[in-house]
């Protein structure tokens, strides 16, 4: 028997799929029913420690690291009436400008005290640049239960090491310092 | 970094590093030849500039012969040496290696948080030679952190390697030994004695001298990282001294200023006011053109702003021209054209400080035009130094710096004056008592054994004070021709030398061309592409034109830069400005001036322009405009402007003048020598005082950490006045205006005068007593 023209037969494997399994995801419609994987690269989150000091110290190594240049950090230093962080140095001004970032994670794996991680949130579309810089506080781990909006001191007699030795579980009432400011926005989680 | 005379034949070793023969001049160390030639030798506590001490060891290196490794630093070549260093020598590697190691057990690593990340030379040193991991499973030592040394400079303890280039520096350099290595073994750490902070007008350079992150400024602290500034060269607009500095920026503010090098100059070093004194660059700017209208200051546009200044001046009777002291070279020499061609003045001066006809004279005969006749290196090799008028720590801390240097060559140091001070002291200099005022007769009383060493080799510094004691720069200038001595002028400005060269000053046209001269107004009339009778004849300096501007006989003023407080009579001053016909003001702040002006324009800072500051030696400093995007003008830009609406052409461009300018070379014609001044040293007590180099002045203003370093104001007053007070506490000093009461001081003064700061927190001369250096004040003990 001779062969059916090519062009035909090419049509026979469109036939064919007509009976398969559907494997088109319906997007946004559906999004629920197929979230990210688990180590999806989304959009970063600043976190914080269990009594809610901020973990970034502002050393701008993801910055460094980052190869698209999407990151801005500049530190400033903690003082006994003014402390967002454990130790000496807390990030006090942090952007990440999304119409840059490639969400290759290099900063996450530079950041020395686990404080940028990554979320699987994607849906960062906007309608203008301005808006796609996150500013520190859109970055910002939500205050979960238990934590307490910097600025206050830390947990008392403990030192920064206790902080990265991971030692503090939650806040105590003696921390909330006359200083204390309205919450600061938590992120979307 | 220092200067080698290549003239001279030298003795030479040859030597073999990694299999690299070389010849090299005998007494080199094994690190500097192994640089010549791109072998890099880890190294912490070796400066160029420092006296080796071999303290950190990280140099080790293998020397054929020689069992143990031994430190590059300190190893002096000799011939025939065979020297293996990381490169070659397994010994050697392995030396580094462990040095490295032990260096790193008590280092916090704490990178992240630390000032000198990513530009640390242990974070590099230990990254190229040190081990991949640490094999040290103990607890660190710690310290609490940071400390400070003093109100600049923060120590963290745990970060130090021992390397004592900070405490090496405080003592062969700055000469104030109070940083030293305290303790032994793991607890060895920098430190002062009982915790006095460590006074020292030159502590900055600690900071970029220290190879890892424990001496850190207040200033800069975790304001970036290397990686997100850009640094550009610049020369430091604080003083005459002229040093080479580096200026950082991030996102369009400047973060940090350091030391450039500069061999003929600063050499690698900077006073602290060069380095932190920067706020004032940001802060408080004038930002568009004001124009006074029903009495009120508004903002205009520029055209609207020239325009009504234009027809001002127009309009006003005769005119003068104030510079102040800060102009760069190009921006001083337009409005030297400036008043000649637009206004047709030649009433005209950039001392906004105690100045006199003497000085003025002086200034034409021995300084203006005469580039690099005395210069920072001469200083190393003269026989004697005589510091008349002048306080080098506190007015040129670069030249006192290399005066030290000198020092410790056998240069000997005589310095002319009322107080012996602590900076005399460092100079270990002999002191020739005079009491303010009278400098003059401590001159010609010099001992003859000084006079008669002073040769050709020697040189004789005169500061600005002189101008204040009547006679004494006569008398310098006399004894400067009768000896032969090279006389150098320094004044404390940065843009003083510049302006005298620039014919800023009435009398003299650019390159130190007196204007009664035929031949020199040709040569300018020339360059200005103008006709020589139209250059208008001597005018008024100083105290005569504030005087003059006063009465009214000069009515209309263009000023910048002067600040009415910095002169002795600074309320004739405002007084003449408030009923003068009109007055344009240019500045980048507000002052006293601004207020009373009848139209303001705004002009740039050095950041945002280029130009050039001559320094005392009448060296050209160029620099150019660290923000090139900057929009502001420069002086040079808005006379430009100024003078095309009133219909003369001036050029305005920075390159053009500077090349105009240098095309008028120095005058080689005659020059009229200094008068014999008159010498009247009041009776009574006089005033002694001068500006620390650290005060309250403008442009320090916005940096509390440096102004909390200033020397604290007080009255300094001999031991045997302070008898004679009843050795009061606090002593109070009148003048005609009024009276500061300080806390005393007793030091070594002259019994006829007291000393206080010039222009300190609480001691303001001319605002405070209404008098001047060498001027008559009343001294009684307790408060008034
Ligand atoms: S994910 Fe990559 S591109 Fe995005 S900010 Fe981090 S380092 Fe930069
Ligand atoms: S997020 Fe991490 S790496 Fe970035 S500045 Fe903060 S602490 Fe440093
Ligand atoms: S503080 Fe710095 S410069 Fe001073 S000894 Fe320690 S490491 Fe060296
Ligand atoms: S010595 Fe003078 S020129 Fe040098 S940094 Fe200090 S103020 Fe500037
Ligand atoms: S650099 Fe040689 S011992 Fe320190």
């Amino acid at each position: 028997m001779p062969e059916l023209p090519a062009a035909v037969r090419g049509f026979g494997v469109t036939f064919g799929t007509i009976f398969k399994k559907v494997v088109t995801e319906q997007y946004p419609e559906d999004s629920s029913k197929y979230p990210p994987k688990p180590r999806f690269h989304g959009r970063h989150q600043l976190n914080r420690w269990a009594d809610g000091l901020e973990k970034c110290i502002g050393c701008e190594l993801c910055a460094w690291a980052c190869p698209a240049d999407a990151i801005f950090v500049q530190g400033a230093d903690n003082s006994d009436e003014e402390r967002y962080s454990p130790g000496e140095r807390y990030g006090r001004v942090y952007q990440i400008n999304y119409t840059r970032c490639i969400f290759c994670g290099l900063c996450i794996e530079a950041c020395p005290t686990r404080a940028l991680t990554m979320t699987n949130e994607f849906e960062l579309a906007d309608n203008n640049r301005a808006d796609l810089i996150y500013e520190k506080q859109d970055l910002l781990g939500p205050m979960l239960p238990g934590m307490l909006a910097p600025p206050h001191d830390m947990v008392p007699g403990t030192t920064d090491s206790d902080y990265y030795a991971n030692k503090i579980t939650g806040s105590v009432p003696q921390q909330s310092t006359p200083q204390q400011s309205t919450p600061q926005q938590g992120g979307v989680a | 970094m220092t200067i080698v005379n290549h003239n001279e034949k030298i003795d030479t070793v040859n030597v073999v590093i990694d299999g690299i023969e070389m010849e090299v001049p005998k007494g080199t160390l094994v690190i500097r030849a192994a640089e010549q030639i791109g072998i890099e030798i880890p190294r912490f506590c070796d400066h160029p500039l420092l006296t080796p001490v071999a303290a950190c060891r990280a140099c080790l290196i293998e020397i054929d012969g020689v069992p143990k490794p031994q430190p590059a630093c300190a190893q002096v070549l000799s011939e025939g040496m065979n020297v293996r260093t990381q490169r070659s020598s397994e010994m050697a590697r392995i030396a580094q290696e462990g040095v490295m190691e032990f260096l790193l057990v008590n280092h916090p690593l704490d990178c992240p948080v630390c000032d000198k990340g990513g530009e640390c030379p242990l974070q590099n040193q230990a990254m190229t030679v040190g081990r991949p991991d640490s094999r040290f499973e103990g607890e660190k030592r710690t310290f609490p952190k940071p400390i400070n040394v003093n109100a600049e400079i923060l120590l963290d303890r745990e970060r130090c390697v021992s390397c004592a280039r900070c405490t090496r520096f405080a003592e062969e350099i700055a000469g104030d030994a109070s940083l030293e290595l305290l303790e032994r073994g793991a607890q060895q750490q920098v430190g002062t004695a009982n915790d006095e902070p460590f006074d020292s007008y030159f502590s900055g350079n600690v900071v970029q001298i220290c190879p890892v992150g424990a001496l850190t400024s207040a200033s800069y602290r975790f304001r970036s990282r290397p990686f997100d500034l850009v640094s550009v060269p610049t020369t430091c607009e604080h003083c005459a001294s002229g040093c080479s500095l580096r200026t950082d920026y991030r996102r369009g503010t400047v973060t940090r200023r350091l030391a450039w090098d500069d061999p003929e100059v600063n050499e690698d070093w900077s006073c602290d006011k060069g380095r932190f004194a920067f706020a004032y660059l940001a802060n408080g700017r004038i930002e568009s053109p004001l124009i006074r209208e029903n009495g009120e200051l508004r903002s205009a546009s520029w055209p609207e702003a020239m325009h009504f200044a234009a027809a001002g001046l127009a309009a006003a009777g005769t005119s003068a021209v104030l510079v102040g002291g800060r102009a760069t070279v190009e921006d001083a020499y337009a409005y030297s054209k400036f008043a000649r061609i637009v206004l047709g003045t030649d009433n005209l001066d950039f001392r906004a400080r105690a100045s006199s006809t003497e000085e003025a004279e002086f200034l034409a005969a021995h300084v203006a035009g005469r580039k690099l006749d005395v210069t920072y290196t001469d200083i190393e090799t003269a026989s004697q130094v005589l510091l008349i008028g002048f306080e080098p720590e506190d007015e040129s801390p670069i030249l006192f710096l290399r005066l030290r240097k000198g020092v410790k060559r056998g240069v000997s140091v005589h310095t002319v004056g009322p107080l012996y001070s602590l900076g005399s002291e460092k100079l270990s200099a002999h002191w020739v008592k005079a009491k303010a005022g009278s400098e003059a007769h401590a001159i010609s009383g010099l001992d003859s054994e000084i006079v008669g060493a002073l040769d050709s080799n020697s040189i004789i510094f005169v500061g600005e004070r002189a101008a204040a004691s009547p006679g004494a720069l006569s008398a310098v200038s006399r004894l400067g021709s009768q000896t032969g001595a090279r006389i150098a002028w320094v004044p404390r400005r940065a843009g003083e030398r510049g302006a005298l060269d620039a014919g800023a000053i009435a009398g003299l046209l650019p390159g130190g061309r007196p204007i009664s001269d035929p031949t020199a107004r040709s040569e300018v009339a020339q360059a200005w592409n103008i006709d020589a009778d139209s250059l208008p004849n001597v005018g008024l300096t100083g105290t005569e034109l504030v005087t003059a501007i006063k009465q009214g006989s000069t009515s209309a003023l263009v000023i910048a830069g002067v600040d009415p407080s910095d002169l002795p009579n600074g309320d004739e001053l405002i007084a003449g400005i408030e009923n003068a016909d009109f007055v344009v003001a240019l500045e980048n702040h507000h002052s006293e001036i601004t207020q009373r002006a009848s139209v303001v324009f705004p002009v740039a800072v050095v950041t945002e322009k280029s130009g050039s500051f001559m320094n005392w030696e009448g060296r050209s400093k160029p620099f150019s405009a660290a923000f090139r995007e900057a929009l502001t003008l420069t002086d040079a830009g808005v006379l430009s402007m100024l003078a095309s609406a009133m219909n003369v052409q001036l050029n305005g461009d920075t390159r053009a003048l500077r090349k105009e300018l240098n095309s008028l070379v120095p005058w080689s014609g005659p020059r009229t020598d200094v008068n014999n001044h008159e010498v009247h040293a009041p009776a009574g007590t006089t005033l002694a005082t001068w500006r620390l180099l650290i005060d309250s002045g403008v442009m320090q203003e916005g940096e509390p950490h440096l102004a909390a370093t200033a020397r604290p104001s007080v009255v300094a007053v001999s031991a045997a006045m302070f008898e004679q007070l009843g050795k009061p506490e606090v002593i109070t000093v009148t003048g005609p205006k009024g009276s500061i009461t300080l806390p005393t001081q007793v030091a070594e003064v002259s019994n006829e005068s007291v000393w206080l700061p010039m222009n300190s927190p609480e001691s303001h001369i001319y605002a405070q007593l209404g008098c001047g250096y060498g001027q008559a004040v009343t001294v009684k003990g307790g408060a008034a």
